[in-house]
């Protein structure tokens, strides 16, 4: 690269006064600003249908919702949480750290950029209007399975599959903004092995996402024309197979999960080297890793089928590949801890939230090893055990790397330390409450708890209050969190330019806050 | 102590024998032969898991109290080792093969449906379980008993809450069994946990599974597959009986169908009729038409002064017997005799103020059905 | 190294009245087919037409300010290289738009067809529908009263031949053209690119009288059963793709015109030219393996 960019900035140094600012803004660090908060906007909204789905389950018996609405909920808990909060989430600390990263002045695509993001409130207040309409939301599940989310659904599924467009084309253009920015916006130097693991990790993100997001574009499609205009794509009696929705769909499915992983493992990657004081151990094999997971994860999207009845030699191929992700990722789980080792760590609130995610992340990768074996899981499948697995991965293990990328860019982004007891007391009631909720699943599950089900059998009872009284500390947790960024942005202690000791990265080069526009003129990279 | 904390709750997983009864922790083992390899496998995943576990938790809890700033640790300055990272890649690899040969024995088993003894199709309905014995004249419906008043917590709770059907799956103990499982709405998935058996209903598709009970015994299990709004309502009970018991069995069903068309002849009074409507209307329609018959809107029409329920009874009487070809509402002409018929279509023409004042007889509903046949 | 300005534009309103559009358009839309059965969609589409209309002023007025910016020479060769990067990610978006709906092809070709009819891992299937044979292209479904099937399909060696043969000489012509601005050749372009747009109306024509004759004279509809569906989602998907990119070339064939590209600058005249060659490549996927094998 002989490029070397300079901004032009003629016409603003700083940001626009007034709320025109966010609306018109092409900056990155304010679009990033602004898919956080609408991601936290999203996490307490999908968070409280969760807890409305655990205060239902508090007690066997029907006692605060019906069977038809307690399906709504499980399935905008399922979207908003995965659509609305965590990917969004992965996007907006993208958008603050990936030009600060690699050196650029700001995103490729800065008016791309924007529009990316204020596609996402339009959408979500589309899916969430379709609560209010006749015949309720969307309560197929998450996964939105034919026929029952085409011949038998409410009529509101057709805004739903709009809603699917408009979120998909926002991922795209964000997708499309990111690889752009990596491949193009690099500093002199900063060659493609230099760069920051959570670069590489979002590079490979949005691969992914711009591979499978066009594939559910096409399935919800499928859908619509099955539903208005007389296809038989998911009808057996035209020649179709409501199989082969499935398949669509999880060839989107498989991968949109490691989606919302892999920027997570940049996150921890860049956390636990700082607080170990210690470079990360084996850089070039976690470039690696991430590759091959990636490359995985578009092949083995059966093994959420185990038992549609898929021929045996399709069991088989889609049991051996999905074991094998194992592989990479234990390489990953492997180079984080010889980076703890012989480290000097100390124990900071960002690196409680990126052990306690390597832990428990693991643990639901083992939950996720035991769903891969095919026989086994004609016993697990669609039991509370796979709920207990999923969370596992998807809260302490994506959402506490959010959260721990939040705690250790805080003073970078507001220029101000967080107040760290507070920090503290988040994580610990965090942990508590997250391991009491997802961890007596595994047991309802093995039991034979079906998931989606709104009553049980009484045997399942004891566990489930348990979960149920975990959830609300978990969630009411979350509302320090609220408060302690508040705080921050509001005062605090100010922030050193480098923050933690010692951390590596070009972000630490700049001062706290970070500048509205950062490398105005390139940095040069050794 | 996290550590410590979680092996302890892992370890109480794995003691099945002591904790069953009232904690069920672990996956039941089961009763088939099937079911104990896949609860075999299960233990051996675990295990292993376990295993791999400590060691990894190990060695990080280990250098996070070792390795601690706090204790004066100085940061050492390695971050690449090749062979080490060589070894981490190829280990777990073996491990997994180790684990995929035994799975694979497992499902190549479970993928065996053939030489069975009995042949049953399993058709699954919104939101009950139909089974047909193929060969044989036998074919009946299995709803859930469990009342709403349970459910709605006016009424303790029975013993087997949510599990219990008016007419379970009956089959021999120890005869190879086929399922030939379908659906005719939606996907279902018929599991018995103590069989190893989960297939999912698809309809339009048949999916094949199988199994082998050696003891007799009654057997729970429920619909795995999101299925609409009653997916949690949705039972399946199995009684396996000997051999001998299982025979009287079938010749006893085959009596009471001969029964049941003595009956759709008969006439029967309107009281009586209304009575026996409003009974079958709450185990079978009301599930969609609400049992006040006002339904939910947008989703299932309302009965209550519908223009089908008020008006041509033609049109009332066919749409119960045929049902409506893509819509939630099925043919009730095979679910249901004659005479339970007649009684619901005389229920829903009469109440809730629906004042019509017919009344439909069963030997009516049974020439339809004798002529749907031919 | 020489020193080059990446241009980020300050503030810009664009993409939240785009966002507002694509929101009026997508509840229109929705509303306008929940209404379609009871005839009471006309809010819907109302909406619809606000946000179209609304969606297609904001393009060209999106449009217009960045080639305006680009003509200004705000944009460095670096900038230029991120378009070209943002191009390329979105054609493999596209790409990508069409594998679920041919892998939707091949799956109901190879797998359920086939066990429907009996053969197969899950033959048995064919016990719920009896009488029914797998064929392809299938023109008797497993259930006739609610799919009634087709008569026929096209005939591959006539219109849909000749249409491979126009795609894909306007991809020649698209090329020479682009040769021929690199030489500055200005009547050459205009009469390659004249071409070209001309061979892409001339295939969107035989496309529709071929719709028609599968409606009218085939039977051949989007009800008819899973041939149908996976005929007209792909012919039909393309089809649109063509007609975006026609009028790409048309918009792009009046900057021509106006003298807008240079020989070494001309990145939208590229981008166009790449999107015809990728609606192209998918045709001629279509043609092999929706009307011939
Ligand atoms: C962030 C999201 C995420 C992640 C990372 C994963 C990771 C994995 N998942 Fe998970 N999964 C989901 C999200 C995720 N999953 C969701 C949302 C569902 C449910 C969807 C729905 O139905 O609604 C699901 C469901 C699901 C199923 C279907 C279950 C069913 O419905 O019956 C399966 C089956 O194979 C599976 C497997 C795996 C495996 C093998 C991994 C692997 O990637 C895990 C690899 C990690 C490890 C194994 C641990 C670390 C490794 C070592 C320490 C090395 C040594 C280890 C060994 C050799 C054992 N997952
Ligand atoms: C990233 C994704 C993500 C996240 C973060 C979560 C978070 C949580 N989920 Fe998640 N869940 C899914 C993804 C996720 N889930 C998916 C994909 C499914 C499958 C859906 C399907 O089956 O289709 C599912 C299904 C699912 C089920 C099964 C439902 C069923 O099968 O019927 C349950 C049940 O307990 C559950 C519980 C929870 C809980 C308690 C949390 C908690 O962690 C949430 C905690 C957060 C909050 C509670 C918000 C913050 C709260 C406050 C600030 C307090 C203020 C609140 C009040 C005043 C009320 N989820
Ligand atoms: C699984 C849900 C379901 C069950 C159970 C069900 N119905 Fe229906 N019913 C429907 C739906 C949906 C429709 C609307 C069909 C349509 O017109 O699209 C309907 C329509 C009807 C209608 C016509 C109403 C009108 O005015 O259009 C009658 C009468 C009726 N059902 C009677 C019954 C009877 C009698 C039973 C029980 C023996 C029953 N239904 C069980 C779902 C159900
Ligand atoms: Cu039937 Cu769930
Ligand atoms: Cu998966």
């Amino acid at each position: 690269m002989n490029t070397i960019t300079k901004v032009e900035h003629t016409e603003h140094h700083g940001p626009a006064a007034g709320i025109s600012r966010w609306f018109y803004t092409t900056n990155h660090k304010d679009i990033g600003t602004l898919y956080l908060w609408f991601s936290f906007a999203m996490f307490l909204t999908g968070g409280c249908m969760a807890l409305m789905i655990r205060a239902e389950l508090f007690q066997p018996g029907l006692q605060l919702i019906q069977p038809d609405f307690f399906n709504q909920m499980t399935t905008m808990h399922g979207l908003i949480m995965v659509f609305g909060a965590v990917m969004p989430a992965f996007v907006g600390l993208a958008n603050w750290m990936l030009p600060m990263m690699v050196g650029a002045p700001d995103m490729a695509l800065p008016r791309m950029n924007n529009w990316s993001f204020w596609i996402l409130p339009f959408a979500f207040a589309m899916m969430l209007s379709t609560l209010f309409m006749d015949g309720g939301a969307p309560n197929f599940g998450w996964t939105f399975y034919a026929p029952l989310s085409t011949t038998y659904a409410p009529p509101s599924v057709t805004y739903f599959i709009f809603a699917v467009h408009m979120m998909g084309i926002s991922s795209i253009m964000g997708a499309i903004n990111i690889i752009a920015t990596i491949l193009n916006m690099r500093a002199p130097g900063m060659t493609m092995m230099k760069l920051p693991l959570f670069v590489w990790t979002w590079l490979i993100t949005a691969f992914l996402l711009i591979a499978v997001m066009p594939v559910l574009a096409g399935v919800v499609t499928m859908m619509l024309m099955d539903i208005h205009f007389g296809t038989s794509f998911f009808n057996a009696a035209g020649g179709g197979d409501p199989v082969l929705f499935q398949h669509v769909f999880w060839f989107f499915g498989h991968p949109e999960v490691y989606i919302m992983i892999l920027p997570a493992f940049g996150i921890v990657s860049e956390i636990i080297p700082t607080f170990a004081r210690k470079r990360l151990f084996g850089y070039s094999s976690m470039v690696y890793a991430t590759s091959s997971i990636a490359f995985l994860s578009f092949i083995v999207w059966a093994h959420h089928m185990f038992t549609v009845g898929l021929p045996l030699m399709g069991e088989l191929f889609f049991m051996y590949a999905t074991m094998l992700i194992a592989v990479p990722t234990g390489v990953k789980v492997f180079n984080w801890v010889a980076t703890m080792f012989r480290g000097s760590m100390t124990f900071e609130t960002p690196m409680l939230f990126a052990i306690a995610f390597v832990v428990l992340f693991t643990i639901g990768g083992f939950s996720g090893l035991m769903l891969a074996i095919a026989p086994a899981d004609f016993q697990y499948h669609d039991t509370y055990f796979v709920v207990a697995h999923f969370h596992y991965v998807l809260v302490p293990g994506a959402v506490f790397a959010i959260m721990a990328g939040v705690y250790y860019w805080l003073p970078k982004w507001t220029g101000h330390y967080y107040p760290e007891t507070m920090g503290k007391v988040h994580f610990w009631c965090s942990f508590v409450g997250v391991n009491l909720t997802f961890f007596p699943m595994h047991f309802i599950g093995l039991a034979g708890m079906p998931r989606r089900i709104p009553d049980y059998a009484l045997q399942f009872a004891d566990f489930n209050m348990i979960a149920s009284i975990g959830a609300f500390i978990f969630g009411f947790s979350q509302l320090i969190f609220l408060v302690l960024i508040i705080k921050t942005i509001r005062g605090g202690s100010p922030a050193t330019s480098e923050v933690w000791d010692e951390p590596t990265g070009l972000e630490w080069t700049v001062p706290s806050p970070a500048p509205y526009h950062t490398f105005t003129t390139p940095p040069e990279v050794k | 102590m996290k550590v410590t904390r979680l092996i302890t709750l892992l370890i109480s997983v794995s003691s099945v024998s002591y904790a069953r009864a009232e904690w069920a922790l672990n996956m039941p083992r089961g009763v088939t032969e099937i079911s104990h390899s896949v609860f075999d496998l299960h233990m051996i995943i675990f295990w292993i898991c376990v295993a791999i576990g400590v060691v990894v938790f190990g060695v990080m809890f280990w250098s996070i109290f070792h390795h601690r700033k706090s204790r004066g640790a100085q940061a050492h300055h390695f971050h690449e080792n090749t062979l080490v990272e060589i070894i981490w890649t190829l280990v777990p690899f073996a491990i997994l093969i180790a684990m995929a040969i035994p799975a694979t024995a497992t499902l190549v088993k479970m993928y065996d449906p053939s030489d069975a003894d009995i042949d049953i199709q399993v058709t699954g309905y919104q939101w009950k379980w139909r089974y047909q014995y193929l060969g044989e004249d036998i074919d009946f419906f299995s709803n859930t008993t469990t009342p709403l008043e349970q459910i709605n917590n006016q009424e303790e709770k029975g013993e087997h809450y949510l599990l219990e059907v008016d007419n379970p799956l009956v089959i021999p103990a120890g005869k190879k069994v086929r399922f030939l499982i379908t659906s005719v709405d939606v996907i279902h998935s018929w599991w018995v946990p103590d069989f190893a058996v989960k297939k999912d209903a698809i309809p339009g598709f048949i999916n094949e599974s199988w199994t082998n009970v050696p003891e007799p015994g009654i057997y729970r299990g429920q619909c795995t597959e999101l299925c609409g709004k009653n997916h949690g309502f949705m039972p399946i009970v199995v009684d396996v009986r000997p051999q001998a018991e299982y025979e009287l069995w079938v010749t006893q069903q085959k009596n009471m169908k001969a029964q049941e068309v003595a009956l759709a002849k008969q006439s029967i009074s309107m009281e009586e009729l209304m009575a026996k409507g409003e009974a079958v209307y709450k185990t079978t329609c009301a599930a969609c038409h609400q049992v006040n018959g006002e339904g939910i809107a947008n989703v299932f029409p309302g009965l209550k002064a519908s223009p089908i329920a008020i008006g041509d009874i033609n049109q009332h009487i066919d749409i119960v017997l045929n049902g409506k070809t893509g819509s939630a509402m099925q043919a009730f002409r095979e679910q249901l005799s004659a005479v339970d018929l007649a009684a619901v279509i005389t229920y829903e023409r009469n109440a809730w103020g629906n004042n019509t004042g017919d009344k439909v007889e069963p030997a009516t509903i049974d020439e339809l059905k004798v002529a749907a046949k031919q | 190294m020489s020193h080059e300005t990446y241009y980020v534009p300050a503030q810009s309103r664009w993409p939240i009245f785009a966002s507002i559009a694509l929101f009026l358009l997508a509840y229109g839309a929705g509303t306008l087919i929940n209404g379609l059965k009871t005839q009471t969609g006309d809010t819907g589409l109302l909406l619809l037409l606000a946000g179209a209309f609304m969606m297609s002023l904001i393009l060209i007025g999106w449009f217009r300010h960045v080639i305006n910016e680009g003509m200004d020479g705000k944009f460095s060769p670096q900038a230029d290289l991120s378009f070209r990067w943002g191009m390329s990610w979105f054609i493999f978006s596209e790409i990508m738009f069409f594998v679920a709906f041919f892998g939707a092809l091949f799956y109901v070709r190879t797998l359920a067809v086939p066990w429907l009819g009996g053969e197969g891992e899950k033959g048995v299937s064919n016990m719920l529908w009896q009488g029914f044979e797998a064929q392809w292209p299938l023109l008797t479904t497993p259930d006739m009263e609610q799919f009634p099937g087709a008569r026929a399909v096209i005939d591959p060696w006539h219109l849909p031949l000749i249409n491979t043969a126009i795609l894909i000489s306007s991809s020649f012509t698209i090329t020479l053209a682009h040769h021929a601005l690199k030489a500055e050749r200005r009547s050459a372009i205009i009469l390659w690119h004249g071409l070209t747009v001309v061979l892409g109306v001339i295939f969107l024509f035989f496309q529709a009288s071929e719709y028609i004759e599968a409606y009218q004279e085939l039977g051949l509809t989007l009800e008819s059963g899973i041939y149908g569906a996976t005929f007209f989602i792909l012919t039909g998907f393309h089809g649109l793709h063509v007609t975006l990119g026609t009028l790409m070339l048309i918009i792009i064939w009046i900057r021509v015109l106006k003298g807008h590209f240079t020989p070494d600058s001309h990145f939208g005249y590229e981008a166009v030219a790449w999107y015809w060659h990728f609606v192209d490549v998918v045709w001629v996927g279509l043609f092999l393996f929706v009307y011939v094998f």
